[in-house]
């Protein structure tokens, strides 16, 4: 319970499904105090009280379990050391993949519970033989299957959703409201909860340093310098300060970021479509696909809040190879690819390289 | 009924200290007002201050009543800091004053206080913050891995510029008591006052205020069956100590309107605890000695912490750290077994630290985080202590199938 309205209509909903339900809010940081200001993170004490008072409303116990630890080895460490590396990381995801679902849960199994519940927008669907898949919630504007894509079958087995069914965001402040819960009309949560005040750039420049470098043009030349390459994101067009326009007139966008040199790599839109993008490290929510080997048509989605684009994957030569049906746009490595088919999630795979839509010597 | 092995957090008020305190609560009348309404509640008070006092070997003139014993501790530590710096709000320079300084930071005659790690965080917190905004200099003399003070330590560090010394009368967490006749001692050859947080030694130990030569020290009554936010500091007559909250001046050392119906209330559960201590002692000693036995047997692995001789701790406390478990995790499964026990580690905002005490008394932190306290009460039986031994081993090895919480997990890759 994270101390926000989700989690505590989540429980609620478990409670009264007739489940023996314990809160538990995660203590994701040894100084909680420093992610107080600004906004609303995941482990303020602000929000350890509010999960504590939704508890004691619901007539549940609470507790407080400590993964500040494991939070930074696996999420803080994980998103500065892929951004060190030019890499576009989701936190939050890989909070799922590595706390949620994967140090909570085998710590509430060891400590006798069945399963983990949370306050995400997905569902779960059993097919007729018992197996379990991951679907889109029923509100596709709140949908979050996207961040819970990392997850294993053997994760999901253990996961629940209690509100994966509803339609709306509303219905739950709604619920919350009628339930009596504080914490109704309490704002959403959105940034990433270990930066406490949105500013991830500088966050990162007091992490890796900040070093002035080149920014270049696909052929090398220099155009320009910026302050910091983990500053950069794949896709950015603003704050790139060159100073004069390209020649032909059309704005420039980051294209790659080079950590190793330092280079920050520009060009026009264009040149960020890619006509495929490939990952070694995949995985499957839930039964893999019968013949992984053999392209089958789906839908990929790269960002939590992208649409889904029609696509085909095939697995080759050790990665989860997907090919979109047009070029895509916004491709960074380090980014999840998530593959579904219908509502079902499929599976994922972190991004390690693209192919450009466009290559440098097509160009006229 | 959940079995209650948790009484140094608070202890059941028993029913003649309920009764005594609802009556009072019945009567109308400030102890500050002149009218005999408001005389009857100042002779309630009164009489309650003065059982208070006897429990604690003071006189009644000594005791400054409090909201509790944080606030007790506080007006301890930074009202002796102040008056043996005696510094007027000018920042005037006089004989023995604080003179200010070079770039306008006050300099204090006596700034040094000397105190340990293994305080609770009412003493640590208050001290910090004398250092960050008073110009104290504080000094952490070590604890010995039984979380004894080092008196060699101690010795060394006093000097004549050392405003005060703090210590815990008997630790909180592993209930270790603390030499504090040597501790006066020393510390008296420079003049240097002493106060001790006798707050988990109350109604566990006898207490002599005289005697001791403490120039201050805190109690507080809900832990000995009295009401929560009621506590005392004593003050020796010849300790000056400067208020903390400033007012009507109803007591020496603090302003607000007094709780009649509250002191009412720790005066009985006082003189109640005073009376009884022997036999109590005795009793809880027992039962100790049948806790700490047991659980030897039951889980050969768990370590007891603190001072395993009787004289060396408090009666009632039994601490122990379980290898490769998680303190939360142990108190969470016993809880759900029915037993409440304490990590007995201070929990800030409900996220759980390892124990600063087990860390000052050289632990590391994997070893800290397996600590699980349990504290004897009046009303502790024998079958409640047998129940618990024999409910441990099942918690532990549950919990060390859960490991500690910076254990890699298995899913997720």
């Amino acid at each position: 319970m994270s101390g926000g309205v989700d989690s505590a209509v989540a429980a609620a909903r478990a409670v009264e499904a007739g489940h023996d339900v314990v809160g538990v809010h995660l203590a994701l940081s040894r100084m909680p105090g420093t992610l107080r200001t600004g906004s609303r993170g995941c482990c303020t004490i602000e929000d350890s009280m509010d999960a504590q008072r939704a508890a004691n409303v619901l007539g549940i116990p609470y507790y407080v379990w400590d993964f500040s630890e494991r939070f930074k080895q696996d999420v803080v460490d994980d998103f500065i050391s892929e951004y060190s590396a030019g890499r576009t990381p989701n936190p939050c995801m890989r909070c799922n993949e590595r706390i949620k679902f994967a140090a909570l849960l085998e710590r509430a199994l060891a400590l006798g519970f069945d399963a983990v519940a949370t306050g995400h927008y997905a569902n779960i669907v059993t097919d007729a033989q018992g197996n379990r898949e991951l679907h889109r919630a029923a509100a596709w504007a709140k949908d979050q299957s996207y961040v819970l894509g990392v997850l294993t079958a053997e994760q999901l087995a253990h996961a629940m959703f209690p509100l994966g069914a509803t339609p709306s965001k509303a219905e739950v402040r709604a619920e919350a409201e009628a339930r009596g819960l504080s914490v109704a009309n309490k704002p959403d949560s959105h940034d990433i909860c270990f930066i406490p005040d949105g500013d991830t750039r500088g966050w990162l420049g007091e992490k890796v340093g900040v070093a002035r470098g080149p920014i270049v043009d696909r052929e090398g030349s220099k155009l320009g310098e910026h302050d910091g390459a983990h500053a950069y994101t794949v896709g950015q067009r603003k704050g790139l300060n060159i100073g004069y326009p390209a020649p032909d007139g059309k704005p420039r966008y980051v294209l790659e970021v080079r950590p190793k040199s330092n280079e920050v790599v520009v060009g026009p839109k264009e040149a960020l479509d890619v006509s495929e993008l490939a990952g070694s490290r995949f995985t499957w929510a839930g039964l893999a696909p019968a013949d992984p080997k053999t392209p089958f048509a789906c839908e990929v989605q790269i960002r939590a809040h992208a649409d889904p684009v029609p696509a085909t994957a095939v697995v080759r030569g050790g990665e989860l190879v997907v090919t979109p049906d047009a070029p895509l746009g916004g491709v960074a490595p380090g980014q999840t690819a998530v593959v579904y088919v219908g509502t079902r999630v499929l599976g994922q795979c972190t991004i390690d390289r693209t192919v450009s839509a466009v290559p440098v010597d097509a160009r006229g | 009924m959940p079995v209650y092995l948790d009484h140094a957090a608070t202890s059941p008020m028993p029913a003649d200290v309920l009764a005594a305190y609802t009556e009072a609560l019945r009567l109308v009348g400030n102890p500050a007002s002149i009218h005999t309404q408001g005389q009857n509640a100042k002779r309630m008070l009164e009489e309650a201050r003065e059982r208070i006092a006897a429990s604690v070997g003071a006189d009644a003139v000594e005791i400054t009543l409090t909201s509790g014993g944080t606030e007790a501790v506080n007006l301890a530590v930074k009202g002796l800091f102040w008056a043996r710096n005696d510094v007027p709000s000018s920042g005037r320079a006089s004989a023995g004053r604080a003179a200010p300084a070079e770039g306008g930071r006050v300099s204090r005659p006596r700034p040094r206080i000397l105190s340990t790690r293994a305080e609770h965080h009412a003493t640590i917190d208050a001290l910090e913050w004398l250092e960050r905004y008073e110009g104290a200099v504080v000094e952490w003399i070590p604890v010995d891995p039984l979380g004894r003070i080092d008196l060699d330590a101690l010795e060394r560090a006093l000097a004549d510029d050392v405003a005060l010394v703090t210590t815990l009368w008997a630790n909180n967490e592993v209930g270790t008591i603390q030499p504090v006749r040597e501790i006066v001692e020393l510390a008296s050859r420079h003049g240097v006052p002493v106060h001790a947080d006798a707050i988990a030694a109350y109604g566990y130990l006898p207490l002599h205020f005289h005697a001791s030569g403490l120039a201050a020290m805190s109690v507080s009554a809900h832990k000995l069956g009295g009401p929560v936010g009621v506590g005392a500091l004593a003050i020796a007559r010849s300790a000056s100590v400067v208020p903390l909250l400033h007012g009507g001046s109803q007591q020496r050392a603090r302003s607000g309107t007094q709780d009649a119906a509250g002191a009412v209330a720790f005066g009985v559960a006082a003189t109640r605890a005073a009376e009884s201590l022997p036999e109590r002692v005795e009793r809880l000693r027992t039962l100790q000695r049948r806790m700490i036995d047991g659980i030897r047997s039951a889980v050969p692995q768990a370590e007891l912490r603190g001072d395993s001789s009787p004289d060396g701790r408090l009666p009632g406390n039994v601490h122990i750290t379980v290898p490769g478990c998680e303190g939360d995790s142990l108190l969470f499964l016993l809880d759900l077994a029915g037993f409440s026990v304490s990590t007995g580690s201070a929990c800030t905002a409900g996220v759980p630290e390892a124990s600063h005490v087990l860390l000052a008394m050289g632990l590391d932190e994997g070893e800290a985080r397996g600590a699980l306290r349990m504290t004897l009460g009046s009303d502790t039986t024998e079958d409640e202590v047998d129940a618990f031994v024999a409910a441990l081993p099942d918690a532990v090895s549950r919990a060390a199938a859960a490991g500690l919480s910076d254990r890699e997990p298995v899913l997720g890759r």
